[in-house]
Formats: structure tokens, C-alpha cells, sequence
């Protein structure tokens, strides 16, 4: 098997969970990736601060779907604090796999759309700037 | 029987003997930017171990022959498209760049309130994006040609888009997603009709096809050194009488005949437009590429590239769900394959395809409006060059077929 599209990343881009619009969101953001034209939308419903419920739509490649469906799951139940300490390398170890400066891009952009979501998109800052 | 001798092609370039991976390298990705062959990298080289100096100007032996070699490259460069002068031969750092000296410099001259801009739907962002800021400064109106769904420009409709009001018609001489090679005989009679410049992007013509800017009577053609053997450097072909009547597009060093306190005037074509140091270095290797294609002949380069794909046309409908975009008929076409499959991003192809050693690319390969058209977010391209084989194409084609398997 390929190591980068090993079973639980295929899985999850061609089942994704948390898939579709939340009809009761009251928090929403939705952004590209310039370089290739990806596009997630993540919905969430928050209330006293905790997330009680997330979806996203959009296109991508199986890795930034991957990382949306395993990230949403992953965020679901959290509270707003418990949402910052979610990182970049948190995204890294949930996929598991060796990604090149291109694909880590795919990777990273559900995690900035649902910062941005939460807190606004001047919180959100690039995970990947340094 | 092809028309080039690619195995000994082949040996002329050191990138293609690599193994990545472990295998090796299958260079799919030409249409992005060349490899170089060993004429080349050995001209930059003995550039800076040799002659380096500064050119124009310089009383020195090195300085001499320094500028002897920069013009050298010019003349080769004119006679490669067959220019009528080296004066119409203006360096830039790439096609994009010399797109965009017309733009400013002939554009914010010539273009005003309610005139039209007519651009097509296969131009790559270097040719529209120059010319969408030129409208949106002048109130101008920027109009698209249309394209066919086999992507291959729609001219049925010429006459009501280039009109009187029409006063630069840009276009590409080949697009490098579909590959469609547009009749520009009629689009540019149909522009010089109602007193239109013609402006080419040859980026994608310039490196695979024959090109005559005297037969063809562009009145400005761009391309990049860097798509067609050379290092990274770009060329701006303009018509003298247009050229000398436009004002300059940078200011400094070199462009000048004399500066004064508030004014200034400047320097012969093509320096006037060539402000500061220009890429000496690479303007002089870009000579040795140009040696390099002529001596195989871009008849026979234009030819090789069609029996390749032909070949890979032919070979890529064996993918189960596997879409090529373009022209079917291989003579309005060049020599790449822009493609999709179904459930599978082009991303996870060139990804599946780099474990490989195929190197192709993804994306919407700046022409986001082609692909918007065509309802595409992005597609896989595989593009050929002298150096490539039927053999690489049966390569690609069983990593294709894996990764289908892959992502059932
Ligand atoms: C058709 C076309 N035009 C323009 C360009 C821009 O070339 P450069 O980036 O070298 O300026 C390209 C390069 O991809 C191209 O394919």
C-alpha cells in the first residue's frame, strides 16, 4: 500500500465524516488554496462556548479531505480553548504521513477555515508562515 | 520513425540521467519549464569563469567581449523568429514581464475611455491580468474570445468582438492547458482590419513550434527563454515604428541618452527599454539554446512532438474514467495532455505519479477562466519536449492505471 494514501486517509477522502451544510450554524468561513484551487466551507454551531456540532463542504484533493473529516471529528465536543491548542503538528500526526511544502498546504487548510470560523479570520493566522 | 535522434538528445542532458526515487526520471512537465541541455549550462558556466563583466560601456577586453556575446544572443534571437531587426529584440525577465511592458507602456499610451482590449478565454494570467489592470485604469472594456468544448478558440463571432472600437487584440499561439493552437492568420488580419495591435504570447509557440513574425505580422510576441532550453530570461518582439513611438516602460541606468535636472531622453532601441544590468549571463546561454533547437530544426521538433501525441492520445483513453481536454485533431494542437479522472484529484495523481518519478502538474495551471468554463477546478497535465519517449508515455500510462487502482 502507498504510504501516503494509506487506508485511513483514503477513507476518510472518499467517506468523509461531518459531510454537508449544518442548518443551525452560527459561525461560518470559507477560503481557497491560491496555489491549486481548493476549496473548503466549514459551518459550526457554538454555543457557551463549545463546539457542539461542525460540517464542510468542498473540493480537494484526498488530502485536504482527509484532514477536514479527521479534524472535524477531532474538534466536535471541544471547547473554544481546547480549539487552540489544535495545531499544525497536531494536523500532522492525525494524517501520519510525510507531506512535501506543497501538500502541507492542502493539509492545513481545513484547520485555518475553521479558525477562522471560530474566532474571526485576523485570529486565524497562517499556521504555515514561518 | 521520429524525427529526432532523442537518445542522443537525451545524453545532452545531465537533469535526465537522475534517479529519483529510485527510478529513473520521467520529465512530463516541459510546458512548466525545459531542462537544459550541457551547450547551455556549459555557456553560463564559462560566462562567470570567463568573460564575466559588465556590459555597454566597458573600455576593457572583458567588458568587450562581454557585450560582443550579449548582442550575439540578440541577432540569434531575431533570426530565430525572423525579425527584421535586432532592434526589435528587447530582453525581459520572462514572457510575462515583456506582456506586461506592452501593456504599460504601448497600453497606457494608446488606450483610453470606452476603447476595447479583446483577449481570449485560453489565455494563461500573464495575459490577462496585464491587460484587465489596463482596462480598469483607463475605462476601457475588456472582451474575451470564446472557446469551443473541444477548447480550441470559436471565431464565428470575430467580427463582433474585434470592432472599430477594438484597439489591442492579445492572444496566446498555443494555450498550455488544452494544447489548442488558434488560427492567428485570422485573428490578426481581423485586428489589423480595424487598425488593432496584435500581441502574441508565444511562452507555449516560441519552444515547440515554427515562427516567423513576418509571416505571421505580430506587431508584438512574448516568450520565455526558460520553456525552450534557456535559463530564465524572457523576450519582447515588437515592430520598430511601434517600439519607437512608446514611451519608456522603466526608468534608469542604460535606457538614457542624457539625463538633465527634470527631464531626460533616451537611448536607442531596444536599450531604451532594457533599463539597468539586464541577465547577461543568461541572454548568452539563451544563444547557445537557440543553437541547440536550430540544429535539430523546429520542423522536426514540431513533428516529434506530434507522433508523441498521437501516441499519448491514443494510449491515455486505455485509463478507465480518464478525460483529456483539447483539440482531438493533432494538428491544432501541441505537444501536452491536459486531463481529469473521476474521484480522483489531480493533486493525488501528480502526487501517485511523483512515487513514480513522472513529474506532472496539477492545478488550474494559471488559466483559472479556461477552467472555470469548462466547470474544472483543476486538471493533471503531462507536456513533452524533444527529449521525451513513447516509452515515458508508456510509463505515465501504467502509473495511471495504478492510481485508478488505488483510488477505486
Ligand atoms: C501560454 C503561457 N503564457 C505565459 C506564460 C508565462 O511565462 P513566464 O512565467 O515565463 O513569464 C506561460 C507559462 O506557463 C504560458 O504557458
Amino acid at each position: 500500500m502507498d504510504d501516503l494514501y494509506k487506508e485511513l486517509i483514503l477513507d476518510h477522502a472518499q467517506h468523509p465524516h461531518n459531510h454537508g451544510a449544518l442548518a443551525d450554524a452560527t459561525n461560518a468561513y470559507e477560503d481557497t488554496n491560491p496555489l491549486c484551487g481548493d476549496k473548503i466551507r466549514m459551518e459550526m454551531k457554538i454555543e457557551n462556548g463549545v463546539i457542539t456540532d461542525v460540517k464542510f463542504t468542498g473540493k480537494g484533493c484526498a488530502i485536504s479531505q482527509a484532514s477536514a473529516s479527521m479534524l472535524t471529528d477531532e474538534i466536535k465536543g471541544k471547547s473554544l480553548d481546547e480549539l487552540k491548542h489544535i495545531d499544525k503538528q497536531v494536523v500532522l500526526d492525525m494524517l501520519g504521513i510525510p507531506l512535501g511544502l506543497s501538500r502541507i498546504k492542502c493539509a492545513l487548510l481545513p484547520l485555518k477555515v475553521i479558525k477562522a470560523s471560530a474566532y474571526g479570520i485576523h485570529e486565524a493566522s497562517d499556521e504555515d508562515e514561518e | 520513425m521520429s524525427s529526432l535522434d532523442v537518445s542522443a538528445i537525451r545524453e545532452d542532458f545531465p537533469i535526465l540521467q537522475q534517479f529519483v526515487h529510485g527510478k529513473p526520471l520521467v520529465y512530463l512537465d516541459s510546458a512548466a519549464t525545459s531542462q537544459k541541455p550541457e551547450n547551455v549550462i556549459r555557456a553560463l558556466d564559462t560566462y562567470y569563469r570567463v568573460t564575466n563583466a559588465n556590459i555597454h560601456r566597458g573600455i576593457y577586453q572583458l567588458a568587450e567581449q562581454a557585450t560582443e556575446e550579449y548582442e550575439a544572443a540578440r541577432k540569434k534571437t531575431q533570426k530565430f523568429i525572423n525579425a527584421k531587426s535586432w532592434r526589435e529584440i528587447v530582453w525581459t525577465r520572462n514572457a510575462t514581464e515583456a506582456l506586461n511592458l506592452v501593456a504599460y507602456s504601448y497600453g497606457r499610451a494608446n488606450i483610453h475611455a470606452g476603447d476595447e482590449i479583446v483577449i481570449s478565454l485560453l489565455e494563461h494570467h500573464s495575459n490577462i491580468v496585464p491587460w484587465q489592470l489596463l482596462a480598469q485604469e483607463k475605462g476601457a472594456t475588456l472582451k474575451y474570445i470564446p472557446v469551443d468544448e473541444q477548447g480550441q478558440l470559436a471565431l464565428d463571432d470575430l467580427e463582433n468582438i474585434i470592432t472599430a472600437k477594438t484597439k489591442i487584440v492579445a492572444v496566446t499561439m498555443m494555450s498550455n492547458v488544452t494544447g489548442a493552437i488558434p488560427p492567428l492568420d485570422k485573428i490578426i488580419s481581423r485586428a489589423h482590419s480595424v487598425g488593432a495591435v496584435a500581441v502574441i504570447d508565444a511562452a507555449q509557440g516560441a519552444p515547440h513550434l515554427p515562427l516567423d513574425v513576418r509571416a505571421l505580422d505580430a506587431d508584438f510576441l512574448a516568450f520565455s527563454g526558460h520553456k525552450m532550453l534557456g535559463p530564465f530570461i524572457g523576450v519582447l518582439y515588437g515592430k520598430r515604428a511601434l517600439l519607437e513611438a512608446m514611451p519608456p516602460f522603466l526608468g534608469g541606468g542604460d535606457m538614457i541618452r542624457q539625463v538633465h535636472l527634470q527631464e531626460s531622453s533616451w537611448n536607442d532601441l531596444p536599450h531604451k527599454f532594457e533599463a539597468g544590468t539586464p541577465a547577461i549571463a543568461e541572454a548568452i546561454a539563451f544563444g547557445a539554446a537557440l543553437d541547440y533547437l536550430n540544429a535539430l530544426g523546429m520542423a522536426n521538433v514540431r513533428a516529434h512532438e506530434m507522433e508523441l501525441t498521437r501516441y499519448a492520445l491514443e494510449r491515455l483513453q486505455e485509463v478507465p474514467t480518464l478525460r483529456v481536454i483539447g483539440p482531438a485533431d493533432i494538428a491544432q494542437r501541441g505537444g501536452l495532455a491536459a486531463f481529469e479522472m473521476e474521484n480522483i484529484h489531480p493533486h493525488d495523481i501528480a502526487a501517485l505519479l511523483d512515487r513514480d518519478a513522472i513529474c506532472i502538474r496539477a492545478g488550474h495551471h494559471c488559466a483559472q477562466p479556461l477552467h472555470d468554463h469548462f466547470n474544472l477546478s483543476a486538471t493533471a497535465r503531462a507536456s513533452f519536449y524533444i527529449y521525451n519517449t513513447p516509452k515515458e508515455i508508456d510509463q505515465l500510462v501504467a502509473s495511471l492505471q495504478n492510481a485508478r487502482k488505488i483510488f477505486k
